[in-house]
C-alpha cells in the first residue's frame, strides 16, 4: 500500500521539476546558510530567496508564453527576449517623447503601456503567421525578430538609451508606496493566474494539447489548427512585452542592446525542466513556473558563491545537464532495467529453492 | 526440443500495472511453416509478438531458439534481429525519405575505406529485390513506392539479415486484393527455403490461403495450436470469441423487417469535384440509408468524402444539405450541418494520442460548441461513461490514454466521438479495418441500428462481404471518378466486383 503510494508521487509528472527545485535550494541553504532568511530594511523584504523569486518574474512571465507556443506548435519562439527589447523601447519613447532623459512623462503613461503591448502583440502575429500559416519551422520563423528585434528597438529608439526617471516609471520594476513585496512578483503571479484561468475557464488548453499532438486529427473534428497556433504565439507576444516593460522598468530606461539578454534561452529552458515534451502536446503551466525558479536559483546561487558572471553559463550548463538527464526517458528506462533486473534475479534465486 | 523446430516459447506470463496480459501462453514455430496467430483485440496477439522481439520484458517463461544453447531473452528488436528474428508490422516503419536501398541496408551499409560503398549497396540491392521478384529500381525514393511494396520491402530487408523467424503483424490491412496475393506468393517462398512466419491478421480468409497452421489466444492464454485443414472456419471464429459462433451474415436480415424506404435526401451533391483527387460527381444520400462507395484502393472513395465534409475542400460543384445550399470551408462547416467523418488513417487522422479517451470522445463536440463554452468536467465525464459503456469500450478507465487501447477501441471511442455529437450524416472510412472479427460484427450492428434511426450513413471498406452486409445501395469508383451505383436488388459478390473491375456496360 505504502509502496503504491510512493509510486504514485514518483510518478507524478511533476515530481522531477520539484525535486529539482528543492536540490537546487538545499545546495544553497549548504553554501549559504543565510539563504532562506528574510529581513526588512528600508521598509522592504531583503535576502536571497526574496531576490530568486523577485529576479525570477520575467523569467516566468516568459515560460509561460513559451509553453504555449511550445505545446501547440511542437517548436520554441526564440524572439521572446528580443521582443522584449521592441516593447520597452517602444514604451520608453513615447514616455521621453523622442528625448534621451526625462523628469516628466511626455505622454500619457496608459498610452505608452498599450503601444508597447500592441508592439509585443504585432511581433507575435508576425511569428504566429509564419509558423502557423506558412508552416515555417518555429525556430526558423522567430529567428528574424531574434536578429532583427533589437534593430527595431534602437531605431524606435535612435540609437539612444533612452531614461525615464519618474518614480512612478520605476514601481513596475521597483515596489508600490510602501509594499514591502517587489512589484515584479505581483506582475508574475498575476500572469500565471490569468494564463492558468483562461486555461480553466475556456478549452483552450484542450485545443492546444490537440492540436500539439495531431494537428491533422484536431483539424477533422473541427479544430482551427492554424488559428491556434497563430494565438499562442500572439499570446507569447504579449507575454514578452510584458516582461520587457517590467525590466525596462527596473533599470528606468530602455536598453535595447542588453533587455531581455538570453533570456529566451532560460525561457525554453525553463519550459524543459518543467517536464514539457519540447516537441508539443501535453504541458504543464505550472512544470514551467516551478522550471523558471530553478533556473533564477541557481543564477543567484552561483553568484552568491562568487563565479563571476562570464563564467556562469558554464556551471549553468552543467547543473542543465544533470536535470535534463534525470529527466530523460532513457535514463528513466535505465533505472527501470536495473531496478528489474534486481527484480528478476530475486525471482529467478526463489524459481532455484523451490 | 523436437525436430525441425525452430523457435519454443514456454510458459510465457506478463502483466501490465495489474493485468494480466499474458498467462503461462506456449507457443511453437517449426521451420518452413506458416503459422497464423489469431485472436480477437487484447487477445495477447501483439504482447506475446512484442515479448519475443524484447520489445516488452516478461515475468517469466522460456523461449528457445533452433541453433541457439539455453535461454534467450532479447531485450530489444535489435537483439531479435541479431539472434534471427526479424518483425514486420503493420504500420511500415521504414524511412520513407530515403531510397530502397538505403532502406534496406540501414544500419549496415556496405563500406569501403570508412565511406558508404554506395554502388556495391545499389547492386545487392537490385539483386535482392530481383531474386524476391520486387520490381522496383533500389534508387527510388521510398515513399514514391506504393504501402504493399513498402511492406515487401520490409521484408526484403529482414530476409537479407537472415532471420530465421519471420513475424508479420497485419502486414495486410492495408493492401488490396492484389497486392495481398504477391505477398502471399513471397510468404511461400520464404517458406519453401526453411523460414518460419508467424503471420498475425484478422483476415480469415488470408489465414486459409496461406497458413499451416493456427494458434489461437483469448484473454492472454492459449486456447490451442491446430493445424488449419482440421479447423473449420465456424471453429475457429467459435474459439477466438470463446462463445457460440452466432451467424454474422444474419445481421442485416434482423434489420430487414423494420426497414421503410425513405427518400428524403440528407445530403446532395452536384458536380462536387477536388481537383488531383475526384472528378466532379453527383450523389444523394437518403435519411436512414447506408450507402457504401466500393472500387480499389486509391480509386478515390476517401476522397469523395474528404470532398464532401471539406477535409479538402471541393473546387467545383454544389451541394445541398437537408435541400439547402451550402458552402463547406473546413470540417467545422461540415459539423455544424450534422456531418461526421471518421477518417481511413485512424493512427494519423483519427485518435488524439496522448490526450486520454474522455478527452477524445468530447473533443468534436467541444469543437463544435467553440472555445469559450467549454464543457464542465461532470458532462465530460457522463458524455464519455455513456460512449465507453455503449460501445462496450474495453479501457482501464476514462482518463488512461488512447493510445494504450487496442486498435478496435481506439476505433470505438473515435465512433462515441462523433455520435455524441448527434450527427444527421455519418462518413465511416474504413470503420473496421484492423480490427478483430467481434467488434467488427458490434460496429456493424451498430450502423445498422443508426440507419434504423434514421441517420444517413456512407460506409466504405475494402471488404465486399462487409459492404454487402451492411449497405443498401452503393456507389461505384474506379481511377478517382464515380462510375456508377448498384441498386439493393443488384447487390451481390460478382456485381460488385464486376463493376469495380470496370467492362460492365451498365455503369458507363
Amino acid at each position: 500500500m505504502n509502496k503504491d503510494k510512493l509510486k504514485k508521487i514518483t510518478g507524478a509528472r511533476l515530481f522531477l521539476p520539484i525535486i529539482c527545485l528543492i536540490a537546487v535550494l538545499l545546495i544553497n541553504v549548504i553554501k549559504t546558510p543565510d539563504f532562506f532568511n528574510i529581513s526588512v530594511r528600508n521598509g522592504v523584504l531583503y535576502g536571497y530567496i526574496i531576490d530568486v523569486i523577485n529576479r525570477a518574474s520575467e523569467l516566468v512571465i516568459l515560460a509561460v508564453g513559451m509553453t504555449l507556443v511550445t505545446a501547440a506548435s511542437g517548436g520554441q519562439d526564440i524572439s521572446v527576449g528580443a521582443v522584449m527589447a521592441v516593447a520597452a523601447a517602444v514604451c520608453c519613447q513615447i514616455l521621453s517623447g523622442g528625448q534621451a532623459s526625462v523628469t516628466q512623462y511626455q505622454n500619457s503613461i496608459i498610452l505608452a503601456v498599450v503601444a508597447a503591448l500592441l508592439a509585443a502583440a504585432l511581433c507575435g502575429a508576425f511569428n504566429g503567421l509564419l509558423v502557423a500559416r506558412l508552416h515555417i519551422q518555429p525556430m526558423v520563423a522567430t529567428l528574424i525578430l531574434y536578429t532583427a528585434g533589437r534593430g527595431i528597438a534602437q531605431l524606435v529608439t535612435n540609437g539612444q538609451i533612452t531614461y525615464i526617471r519618474v518614480d512612478s516609471y520605476k514601481m513596475a520594476g521597483g515596489y508600490i508606496g510602501k509594499c514591502p513585496i517587489p512589484t515584479p512578483i505581483f506582475f508574475a503571479i498575476a500572469t500565471v493566474v490569468v494564463v492558468a484561468l483562461i486555461l480553466k475557464k475556456t478549452a483552450l488548453g484542450l485545443y492546444v494539447e490537440s492540436v500539439g499532438i495531431n494537428g491533422k486529427a484536431a483539424r477533422l473534428v473541427g479544430l482551427n489548427s492554424t488559428m491556434i497556433k497563430f494565438l499562442t504565439y500572439v499570446i507569447c507576444g504579449v507575454l514578452a512585452g510584458i516582461a520587457g516593460i517590467v525590466a525596462s522598468s527596473r533599470i528606468y530606461s530602455a536598453d535595447a542592446n542588453n533587455i531581455g539578454l538570453n533570456l529566451e534561452m532560460d525561457a525554453i529552458l525553463a519550459v524543459a525542466l518543467g517536464g514539457n515534451f519540447l516537441g508539443g502536446g501535453k504541458f504543464s503551466l505550472v512544470g514551467s513556473v516551478i522550471g523558471a525558479y530553478t533556473i533564477q536559483a541557481l543564477t543567484t546561487t552561483l553568484y552568491a558563491m562568487n563565479v563571476k558572471a562570464d563564467q556562469l553559463p558554464v556551471y549553468k550548463a552543467i547543473v542543465v545537464i544533470i536535470i535534463v538527464t534525470l529527466q530523460s526517458e532513457v535514463f528513466k528506462k535505465f533505472i527501470a532495467g536495473l531496478k528489474s533486473k534486481k527484480a528478476s534475479g530475486a525471482v529467478a534465486e526463489g524459481g532455484q529453492k523451490a | 526440443m523436437e525436430q525441425n523446430v525452430v523457435l519454443e516459447m514456454r510458459d510465457i506470463s506478463k502483466n501490465f500495472t495489474g493485468v494480466r496480459a499474458l498467462s503461462h501462453v506456449d507457443f511453437t514455430l517449426r521451420k518452413g511453416e506458416i503459422h497464423a496467430l489469431m485472436g480477437e483485440n487484447g487477445a495477447g496477439k501483439s504482447t506475446l509478438i512484442k515479448v519475443l522481439t524484447g520489445v516488452h520484458e516478461f515475468e517469466s517463461g522460456t523461449i528457445h531458439m533452433d541453433g541457439k544453447t539455453g535461454e534467450i531473452v532479447n531485450h530489444s528488436p535489435q537483439e531479435a534481429q541479431e539472434n534471427g528474428i526479424s518483425t514486420v508490422y503493420q504500420e511500415v516503419n521504414l524511412c520513407p525519405n530515403l531510397t530502397v536501398a538505403e532502406n534496406l541496408f540501414i544500419g549496415r551499409e556496405p563500406r569501403k575505406l570508412g565511406m558508404i560503398n554506395w554502388k556495391e549497396m545499389n547492386e545487392r540491392s537490385e539483386k535482392l529485390l530481383e531474386s524476391l521478384n520486387i520490381h522496383v529500381p533500389p534508387t527510388q525514393m521510398l515513399d514514391e513506392c506504393s504501402v504493399a511494396i513498402q511492406q515487401m520491402i520490409a521484408i526484403a530487408r529482414a530476409v537479407d539479415m537472415k532471420c530465421q523467424v519471420l513475424i508479420l503483424d497485419e502486414p495486410t490491412s492495408s493492401l488490396d486484393d492484389d497486392e495481398v496475393e504477391k505477398l502471399f506468393v513471397l510468404m511461400r517462398r520464404l517458406r519453401d527455403e526453411g523460414v518460419g512466419i508467424i503471420f498475425v491478421t484478422h483476415f480469415l480468409e488470408q489465414v486459409y490461403a496461406v497458413c499451416d497452421r493456427i494458434t489461437v489466444l483469448r484473454n492472454g492464454e492459449l486456447v490451442g495450436e491446430y493445424e488449419t485443414k482440421d479447423l473449420p472456419r465456424v471453429m475457429l471464429v467459435a474459439k477466438m470469441m470463446g462463445k457460440d459462433f452466432d451467424d454474422l451474415a444474419d445481421i442485416k436480415s434482423a434489420h430487414e423487417g423494420k426497414k421503410t424506404p425513405e427518400t428524403t435526401p440528407v445530403i446532395e451533391a452536384e458536380g462536387i469535384g477536388h481537383k488531383g483527387t475526384i472528378k466532379p460527381f453527383n450523389i444523394k444520400i437518403n435519411k436512414g440509408e447506408v450507402i457504401g462507395l466500393t472500387g480499389l484502393l486509391g480509386s478515390g472513395r476517401s476522397e469523395l468524402v474528404r470532398a464532401i465534409y471539406g477535409a479538402d475542400k471541393a473546387d467545383s460543384g454544389k451541394l445541398k444539405v437537408n435541400g439547402k445550399e451550402v458552402k463547406i470551408n473546413s470540417p467545422l462547416d461540415a459539423m455544424k450541418l450534422g456531418m461526421a467523418y471518421l477518417p481511413e488513417d485512424r493512427k494519423a487522422e483519427g485518435i488524439i494520442a496522448d490526450l486520454s479517451v474522455r478527452e477524445n470522445i468530447i473533443i468534436a463536440l467541444q469543437a463544435k460548441r467553440g472555445m469559450f463554452h467549454p464543457l464542465s468536467r461532470k458532462e465530460m465525464e457522463e458524455a464519455a461513461d455513456k460512449y465507453i459503456d455503449m460501445l462496450q469500450i474495453k479501457t482501464a478507465s476514462r482518463e488512461t490514454p488512447i493510445k494504450s487501447l487496442s486498435g478496435g477501441n481506439q476505433q470505438k471511442v473515435i465512433l462515441g466521438r462523433w455520435l455524441l455529437t448527434n450527427p444527421e450524416y455519418l462518413i465511416l472510412d474504413e470503420p473496421t479495418r484492423g480490427i478483430d472479427i467481434g467488434t467488427k460484427t458490434e460496429i456493424q450492428k451498430i450502423v445498422l441500428d443508426l440507419a434504423d434511426e434514421g441517420m444517413a450513413v456512407t460506409f466504405i471498406s475494402s471488404e465486399v462481404e462487409e459492404m454487402l452486409r451492411t449497405c443498401s445501395r452503393m456507389a461505384v469508383l474506379r481511377d478517382g471518378e464515380k462510375v456508377g451505383e448498384l441498386e439493393e436488388s443488384e447487390l451481390s459478390q460478382s456485381s460488385i466486383m464486376k463493376a469495380i473491375a470496370g467492362g460492365d456496360d451498365k455503369n458507363e
